[in-house]
């Protein structure tokens, strides 16, 4: 799925990486434990969270994670924009629950990664 | 392909530096032609080892010996130690603070994910000294 589907589908507003939203995305995971995201097997997926500092970024970086779906209001700050930016990482905002996300992402057929 | 040397410093508490090191030291493995995985799984380690520096220690410093066969990393800190290194190592166990979990860590998942990520693990603590972890990967020709 191209990552302007996932911001449409998640109601969601894109903080940065636009150039990058014809990007197809086939996985997500959802946590709020940076310390589970670390242990995925698979990059290039979507990270669905409700934990946002500059440590996500890091996370996201280490793991490579392609883009960062934050729900709940949960809000970019410019520090992380800015890391953000230098990874090539897209980061969407969105006021929908994770719950609600992932149920939704799953139904037009995001996979899970385990 | 000479052997290289990195150094980075490391603060306890300061989760805005966290993560720099490893960043920095990927950005070079990258350049060095090596399996991408690889240099993922080294990424991951060597995040997990700074966070533990930053959540758990007072200030450390991460050594990097890159050479043909092998890439050797030192994580060495001033901190409180590991009183029981096989039950830190248990995934689950955690003394993390309130103020670490908020911010996402702290499910004691760390040290076996270091563990899973590199060929080699060694752990070293005493007691209100420190820690020092020696990871070792090894680059397959
Ligand atoms: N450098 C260190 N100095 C002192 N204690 C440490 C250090 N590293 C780990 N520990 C101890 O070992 C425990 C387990 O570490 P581990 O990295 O597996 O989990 P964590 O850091 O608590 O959580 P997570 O890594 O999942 O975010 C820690 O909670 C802490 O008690
Ligand atoms: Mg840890």
């Amino acid at each position: 799925m191209k990552i302007a589907e996932i911001v449409s589908i998640a109601n969601g507003k894109v903080i940065c990486g636009e150039e990058q939203l014809n990007t197809d995305l086939t996985h997500a995971f959802s946590s709020d434990l940076l310390s589970d995201v670390l242990t995925i097997n698979r990059t290039g997926i979507l990270l669905i969270t409700g934990v946002a500092n500059l440590q996500t970024i890091r996370t996201a970086e280490m793991a490579e994670v392609s883009c960062i779906l934050l729900v709940r209001n949960k809000r970019a700050n410019q520090e992380m924009i800015d890391l953000a930016r230098d990874n090539s990482l897209v980061i969407i905002e969105s006021p929908i629950s994770m719950f609600s996300a992932s149920g939704r992402l799953y139904q037009h057929g995001i996979q899970p990664l385990y | 392909m000479k052997d290289m040397k990195f150094e980075y410093p490391l603060e306890g508490g300061d989760f805005i530096k966290a993560g720099y090191a490893s960043s920095s030291l990927k950005k070079i493995l990258n350049q060095l032609n090596l399996d991408p995985d690889l240099v993922r799984r080294i990424a991951v380690a060597t995040y997990e080892a700074e966070v533990n520096v930053v959540a758990h220690a007072f200030r450390g410093i991460m050594k990097v010996l890159v050479s043909p066969e092998r890439i050797l990393i030192r994580v060495e800190d001033e901190g409180p130690g590991i009183p029981d290194i096989g039950k830190a190592m248990q995934e689950g166990y955690s003394t993390a603070s309130d103020r670490v979990r908020e911010m996402g860590f702290g499910a004691g998942m760390g040290l076996s994910n270091i563990k899973k990520n590199t060929d080699k693990l060694e752990i070293h603590s005493e007691l209100n000294k420190g820690t020092v972890l020696e990871m070792t990967t090894l680059i397959k020709g």
